[in-house]
């Protein structure tokens, strides 16, 4: 049994939050390079140079990429053969969170739900975590802002509606954002499992690389599908008209039950900040 | 594209001439305020009490900035989704405020309430914060120290990038951009 001790995991936790917040992903930028090209609208494009020009500025003079930093959403997966000690893990990640938002001046987002009073040090995180094989622990941050989290939806479809009542409700979603959420966004979907599953595959999606297509040939197909749908919609960068509207799209699927299709819809802004740590 | 640099306070001339989809480049002071704060705003009404700054010709600024560091005046400074102050704008523009900046769509009552009084809503670049915050002179804070991010701040600006997404005639960019590049 592998002995991992909790600093180490609020460590992580205190550098991967600042390292998310202020440099974007290569990943994120290559995407966001090769879209000038694929971008129409001389404005959508300029707003688009804007975009790296900030990312640009951000790494250099070290000032947040987006002042919205985000609820701290951790994904952690422990192996089997590892054994926490030290401490409480959910209040580790707490720690780590409290002092990446102190010590990196990132903005306290979480509050109450009906006082708005903020709990001022930006926890509780949202932790996900779960057990797989192995004696590593993974970490992946993904701060998330408020602005394109409030247009995702999970929704119970009826079974009869299948592959396109699906299809429609995702440009749903997207449309119904429109400028709001910060295109070009990427979207995640997930689909199957029940209610709470859906909303985590639709998490778990926004989570793989730009530019990667999932594994199995029909869901990337639907990938490029929907990809190329949501792009005719017009909104454009900032939804002030183009024709990149979404960076990408991921689709994650699983079963669910006879009488259900449940599908949930994460919309993410074009500042993607993801970042992971194994230990 | 032509760029036109204005200033606050906005005067009723200037607004007149500001189109829909124009980038201007605004200098002067403008107001931080989101959420908690209008709330705010509107109890202080309700109570017959004294805003903490006069509406008349100024600019709201729909943003909760991250902390300023060390050596900085602000942090990142992006705009946040207006539509959620739309239940509070319209009473604001009354009391004479000329601009807002944010991102995103406004209702029709705000738009309404625009073309009315004569006001603007321009939007900054969403996400762009850490730029954003270049433009940022100096920051203080006037009110609601106690809020946090949602506290309220006068900036003074310098050339702040800007779009003007409803002017004072109804128009609006994003019904504009859309429709042009809808497939």
């Amino acid at each position: 049994m592998r002995e991992v001790h909790v600093d180490r995991i609020m460590g992580a936790l205190e550098e991967l939050f600042v390292d998310a917040n202020y440099n974007l992903s290569q990943n994120v930028l290559d995407i966001l390079e090769g879209s000038i090209e694929k971008e129409e609208s001389p404005v959508g494009k300029e707003v688009i140079r804007e975009l790296i020009r900030n990312a640009n500025v951000a790494r250099d003079e070290h000032i947040p990429i987006c002042q919205d930093t985000g609820l701290a959403v951790t994904f952690i997966e422990v192996g089997q053969d590892v054994h926490i000690v030290g401490g409480s893990l959910s209040d580790a990640v707490d720690e780590g969170v409290r002092r990446g938002y102190e010590k990196g001046y990132l903005r306290k987002s979480a509050c109450h739900p009906f006082s708005r009073k903020n709990t001022g040090d930006n926890t509780p995180a949202i932790l996900h975590a779960k057990i797989v094989p192995g004696d590593k622990v993974k970490i992946t941050v993904l701060p998330k802002g408020g602005g394109s989290e409030n247009y995702g939806e999970v929704r119970m479809l009826v079974p009869s509606q299948g592959k396109e009542g699906m299809k429609a409700f995702v440009l749903e979603m997207v449309t119904k954002g429109g400028p709001n959420p910060c295109p070009p966004i990427i979207v995640g979907v997930g689909i199957g499992g029940n209610l709470e599953t859906s909303a985590l595959l639709s998490k778990e999606a926004l989570m793989e690389p730009l530019g990667k297509r999932n594994p199995d040939q029909a869901l990337a197909a639907l990938e490029v599908e929907l990809l190329d749908a949501i792009n005719k919609s017009g909104i454009g960068p900032q939804g002030y008209g183009g024709t990149v509207t979404a960076l990408d799209v991921h689709v994650k699927m699983m079963p669910c039950h006879i009488a259900s299709l449940p599908v949930a819809v994460n919309i993410q802004c074009h500042a993607h900040r993801i970042k992971e740590m194994i230990i | 594209m032509e760029i036109r640099r204005i200033k606050t306070p906005l005067e009723a001339g200037v607004i007149e001439e500001l189109k829909v989809g124009e980038k201007v480049l605004l200098s002067g002071s403008i107001y931080t305020a989101r959420d908690a704060a209008h709330k705010r705003f509107m109890d202080t009404l309700r109570d017959g009490g004294t805003l903490p700054f006069d509406m008349v010709n100024q600019v709201i600024y729909y943003c909760g900035p991250s902390p300023a560091p060390p050596g900085k005046v602000i942090g990142a400074c992006g705009p946040t989704t207006s539509s959620r102050m739309d239940a509070y704008a319209p009473k604001l523009i009354s009391l004479g405020l000329k601009g807002m900046i944010g991102k995103g769509k406004r209702s029709q009552t705000v738009k309404d309430a625009m073309k009315q009084y004569r006001a603007v809503y321009f939007g900054a670049t969403g996400g762009a914060g850490a730029l954003l915050s270049k433009s940022v002179l100096s920051s203080e804070i006037i009110a609601y120290e106690e809020m946090g991010p949602e506290a309220v701040m006068r900036l003074e600006v310098r050339d702040m990038p800007l779009f003007v997404i409803n002017d004072a005639n109804g128009n609006d960019l994003y019904d504009f951009g859309m429709s042009e590049y809808k497939r």
